[in-house]
């Protein structure tokens, strides 16, 4: 294996600029074949930085949702309920009551809590006039707006006097106003029917953006008593929303807020537990694996065109192989080792997949900006992927150059010099 | 030159009972058989025969582009039969300078890199590798012409680009098969006479040719006919043909140390 030495001797003495001078004079005879083996690295280059810059970006943007949300939050879930040996399903409990809510806000056992936000949501069909819509109805304290950092845009929140006195009040998401009103309309003052009862419109919030399942623009907001009595008759909670003081009390919020749920649900074991206590960050990487999953997926099938990109490299440099046998054994007559005719033709195939993977990441980048314009996703290149490409671009030439070069290094010099 | 100037003279190449044999199928072709003669430095020789007589066979195993299947060839006392593909290229590029029949420039490169290949091959630096091509090729009267690529050339100066290229490592030897078998007759008388003065300038030369008016030139001419000897002169002179009975002493005592000159590649 002295092979990787051979090529620095060889580098050392006829130096980098008459192996690549020498390589652009091959190229300027062949410019068209040479554009098409460079065409093939530049797709596959240019899918490879647009798909994994994409995924990164969409991964950016559901951390800033996330992340606008609150990053002093934990979220208390009802967890599975074991009765007799029978599992329910996950969030199937219904032990979470205001109760609980009181004693985290109360209690001398949490320390660390800042504001307390009992919440019970469900989704529900909503009319207004002739429109109707099938909406999130969340039943909230006044507590909701400042935990979950939602802003009134017109109109009012829901007070404590609305939840006290079980007021049909609805304070309605941008989205929602759209649906039911149409864009831009003042909705302050209309009624709205959520599973035929009426609500006041009293307000409506701030858009928070994003779409799918973490935006906060298509809710109804109403007071939990309300919703809980009213219109669907429960008396659990489905989410404990709970802002701690500061960021780095997060831990011990989590485990003081655990220690009394299990004391007042009567549970002495933990893993028995019939609530899950989330911070954002545990949100987040949940989330995060998702999208990471599928950015790696998508790069994937992209690296499958650079494989494709590679083989034709290949192919074209066999071609010159042949064609060029009688040259090669001229240099051979003249002195060329092996080591240099090896060198000189990886030399080849790297200039090719070098400007080829250059050529592929400002494509890349241009049709990853083009994407993020049109799906409002941040403009994020990391410079890992540009890095990542470059080396993948390289790599692919020593690959893909490595037979071809040997097949040439290896033509007996009196065999090239007779071939026609 | 007198005979007995002749044998003083050093020995640059020496081959003994060398035999080349093509297997084709079932059929055994022998292109050299039991070749044994000695060339010394200066010398001028002119390897003559027809097509198939082996001429072109012996002038490849000469120039270390082919190995012989059997006998020895000494080159300046190196057993060249020891030598790896690496330092065999490595003796090309150094000892031996090619002019083929077909001039083999390389396309689309100018006459100045065209000479300073082997150079770049043999590690000359870049400032003194322009300097010698630039006189290399003012030396074969191509001085106006050095950015001129092989396309833009007659015949006759791509020939003289190849010489100049030959004598780019300054070789022991100039190996030149048919020369001027593909340029007009008197652009072929030109390039014989550039073999003539570097001949006169103490280069040795060999010259393949079916030509009898080329042949000429040289100061001795060995003649083959079917992978034989038939004829070896000097001057006009015939000189006894060695055969097995009668071989070439050969002196072997300084291979290894000529052979250590090259591990350094």
């Amino acid at each position: 294996m002295d092979f990787g030495l051979g090529i620095l001797d060889f580098l050392k003495f006829m130096e980098f600029k008459e192996l690549i001078s020498e390589s652009l004079i091959t190229f300027k005879a062949n410019k068209v074949r040479t554009g098409l083996a460079a065409l093939g690295i530049v797709i596959g280059i240019a899918s490879v930085i647009a798909l994994l810059s994409l995924g990164q970006a969409s991964q950016r943007l559901i951390e800033n949702q996330i992340e606008a949300l609150g990053s002093n939050l934990l979220t208390i879930m009802p967890g599975r309920i074991t009765q007799g040996g029978i599992r329910g399903m996950i969030g199937g409990a219904t032990t979470l009551t205001k109760e609980d809510a009181q004693a985290i806000a109360d209690s001398s056992k949490v320390t660390t809590v800042k504001t307390v936000s009992p919440e019970y949501s469900r989704n529900a069909q909503v009319t207004a006039g002739k429109n109707n819509t099938n909406t999130q109805i969340y039943g909230v304290t006044p507590a909701y707006f400042s935990v979950r950092k939602v802003d009134i845009e017109k109109g009012v929140a829901i007070s404590q006097r609305d939840v006290e006195t079980m007021a049909k009040v609805a304070v309605l998401g941008p989205q929602v106003v759209s649906d039911l009103f149409g864009e831009g309309a003042n909705p302050i003052g209309e009624t709205v029917r959520i599973n035929k009862i009426a609500f006041k419109v009293i307000g409506v919030t701030k858009s928070k953006g994003g779409t799918g399942f973490f935006s906060q623009d298509d809710r109804i907001f109403i007071p939990l008593t309300t919703a809980q009595k009213t219109v669907f008759g429960v008396d659990h909670l489905s989410t404990i929303a709970v802002e701690t003081a500061s960021k780095e009390l997060m831990t011990e919020t989590q485990n003081q807020i655990g220690y009394l749920l299990l004391e007042r649900h009567r549970l002495s074991d933990p893993t028995a537990a019939d609530f899950q206590i989330m911070s954002q960050e545990d949100i987040l990487s949940t989330a995060t694996q998702v999208t990471q999953t599928f950015t790696y997926l998508l790069a994937g099938i992209a690296a499958i065109s650079l494989l494709v990109g590679g083989i034709g490299i290949m192919n074209i440099m066999l071609v010159t192989v042949t064609e060029r046998t009688r040259e090669i054994g001229l240099r051979k007559a003249l002195g060329a080792t092996k080591k240099i005719i090896t060198t000189q033709f990886l030399t080849e195939a790297v200039i090719i997949t070098f400007f080829g993977g250059i050529l592929g990441i400002l494509l890349g980048v241009g049709i990853f900006g083009i994407l993020a314009k049109t799906m409002s996703l941040p403009f994020v290149i990391s410079p890992s992927a540009i890095l990542l490409a470059f080396s993948v671009s390289v790599a692919v030439g020593v690959l893909f150059g490595w037979y071809p070069a040997q097949k040439a290094a290896k033509l007996e010099p009196i065999e090239a010099l007779r071939y026609e | 030159m007198a005979p007995s100037d002749y044998q003083d003279k050093m020995s640059l190449i020496s081959i003994s009972r060398l035999s080349k044999i093509y297997q084709s199928g079932e059929v055994e072709v022998k292109a050299l058989d039991d070749v044994s003669f000695e060339i010394k430095k200066g010398e001028f020789v002119a390897i003559m025969g027809p097509s198939g007589s082996g001429k072109s066979t012996l002038m490849h195993i000469l120039g270390l582009l082919d190995r012989p299947t059997s006998g020895k060839y000494l080159l300046e006392d190196m057993d060249t039969s020891k030598f790896s593909d690496e330092e065999l290229a490595k003796i090309r590029n150094q000892k031996i300078g090619f002019v083929f029949q077909f001039f083999n420039l390389l396309p689309r490169t100018n006459a100045l890199r065209n000479v300073m290949v082997p150079m770049v091959y043999g590690g000359v630096k870049p400032q003194q590798r322009e300097k010698r091509a630039r006189q290399l090729l003012e030396a074969v009267g191509l001085g106006e012409r050095i950015y001129h690529t092989s396309s833009q050339l007659s015949g006759g100066e791509q020939q003289r680009v190849a010489i100049a290229r030959a004598l780019a490592m300054n070789p022991a030897i100039i190996l030149a098969d048919e020369p001027t078998g593909n340029i007009a007759t008197n652009q072929a008388q030109e390039i014989m006479r550039i073999f003539q003065k570097l001949n006169k300038e103490g280069h040795t030369i060999i010259l393949i040719t079916h030509e009898l008016d080329i042949a000429e030139y040289a100061k001795r001419i060995i003649q083959l006919r079917d992978g034989k000897i038939i004829k070896d002169e000097i001057n006009g002179k015939q000189r006894e043909i060695p055969n097995s009975k009668h071989q070439i002493p050969i002196r072997r005592l300084a291979d290894k140390i000529q052979i250590s000159k090259f591990k350094t590649f």
